[in-house]
């Protein structure tokens, strides 16, 4: 397990951060960040029992919400960590 | 070594402090997560020893749950290495994606950043050097803020596995996507992000619930970078 964990994450710094790149293999890593945070938002947010939502009851759907309003005003990290896990606390303690 | 620019005086001017404090809403989001999977190390009976290993010498989150799974259904170990492999293989991308920051960095530093490489870490990073030269001992002090309490969190799991209920009424199992919703706001730069986040979102979903539970993420991101990546060349022809 510690290996087949391990050296997808070690190889490419080992052979590539040594190499200048081709312009588009740059510019295709440069969009892996937001592609892959969606790709493990998207769901979480959408399937959060692991069958799709978009129900009221929902709560990591709709705590989403503010969360990103927030995250967009005022780039706090901590701030959205909070106001999310008081949202969903909160939504839980009046869903009951 | 050079100094970033920080000047904001909260900032602490200590790299090592930096990386701490940056690793804050990682280690409010992997503590519980760490805790359930002691708790749940513990009740498919696999003993404290290897629990606390696993969590030491992996240091992968989804894996070890699902590693768990298989374990406790009578898997061998063959399935549960072939498994955490397909799952893990998205940090090959996120990891590929940090080396344009890390030249200049040596071997064994990069080895050791590596090994840190989480979903949350990479995440962190990819902001951070958005913005500003890469600082190693704050990168590192970042990851091993994180590993830290991913192994604590799993003795704590363990040692507490009678007295630990639920962590949901608190919410903090949403620790972590609500700091996924801040690092992703953060990327959508312009239209051409926003269009690839809603694109790996959109076919993230739907390759889960076509049934493809653990390849829905590198394939949606490979297909949604290359979209960007496409979108990003084509106006560069039409406008030169």
């Amino acid at each position: 397990m510690t290996l087949v964990t391990y050296v997808p994450r070690a190889l490419p710094l080992w052979t590539l951060a040594s190499k200048s790149l081709p312009r588009i293999v740059v510019i295709w890593l440069g969009f892996v960040p937001t592609a892959v945070l969606a790709a493990l938002l998207a769901p979480s947010l959408l399937l959060p029992e692991g069958g799709f939502s978009l129900g009221p009851d929902n709560l990591y759907l709709w705590a989403a919400l503010p969360v990103f309003l927030l995250a967009w005003r005022f780039k706090s990290l901590f701030g959205c960590v909070i106001l999310g896990m008081g949202l969903v606390a909160l939504g839980r303690y009046l869903l009951g | 070594m050079q100094d970033t620019m920080d000047t904001t005086p909260e900032i602490p001017a200590n790299p090592w402090l930096r990386g701490f404090k940056r690793a804050t809403p990682i280690v409010l989001g992997y503590l519980p997560v760490a805790v359930a999977f002691g708790v749940l190390a513990q009740k498919n009976g696999i003993s404290g020893t290897n629990a606390v290993l696993m969590s030491l010498i992996v240091f992968a989150g989804a894996s070890q749950f699902i590693a768990v799974g298989l374990i406790a259904s009578g898997a061998g170990p063959l399935a549960v290495i072939a498994t955490t492999f397909m799952v893990n293989l998205r940090h090959l991308l996120m990891s590929a994606a940090l080396t344009p920051h890390l030249k200049g960095w040596s071997k064994p530093l990069l080895s050791l950043f590596g090994f840190g490489i989480t979903d949350e870490s990479f995440a962190l990073h990819t902001l951070a050097f958005t913005t500003r030269e890469p600082d190693a001992r704050e990168s590192l002090a970042v990851n091993f803020t994180a590993y830290c309490s991913w192994v604590v969190g799993t003795w704590t799991g363990i040692a507490a596995s009678g007295l630990i209920g639920d962590v949901r009424p608190m919410g903090l199992d949403y620790a972590l996507p609500a700091m996924f919703i801040a690092l992703l706001t953060a990327q959508l730069k312009d239209r051409v992000h926003v269009l690839t986040a809603l694109a790996a979102g959109a076919f993230s979903v739907i390759l889960l619930a076509a049934g493809l539970s653990q390849a829905n993420v590198i394939l949606a991101t490979v297909v949604a970078a290359s979209l960007g990546t496409g979108i990003v060349l084509w106006n560069s022809k039409r406008s030169s």
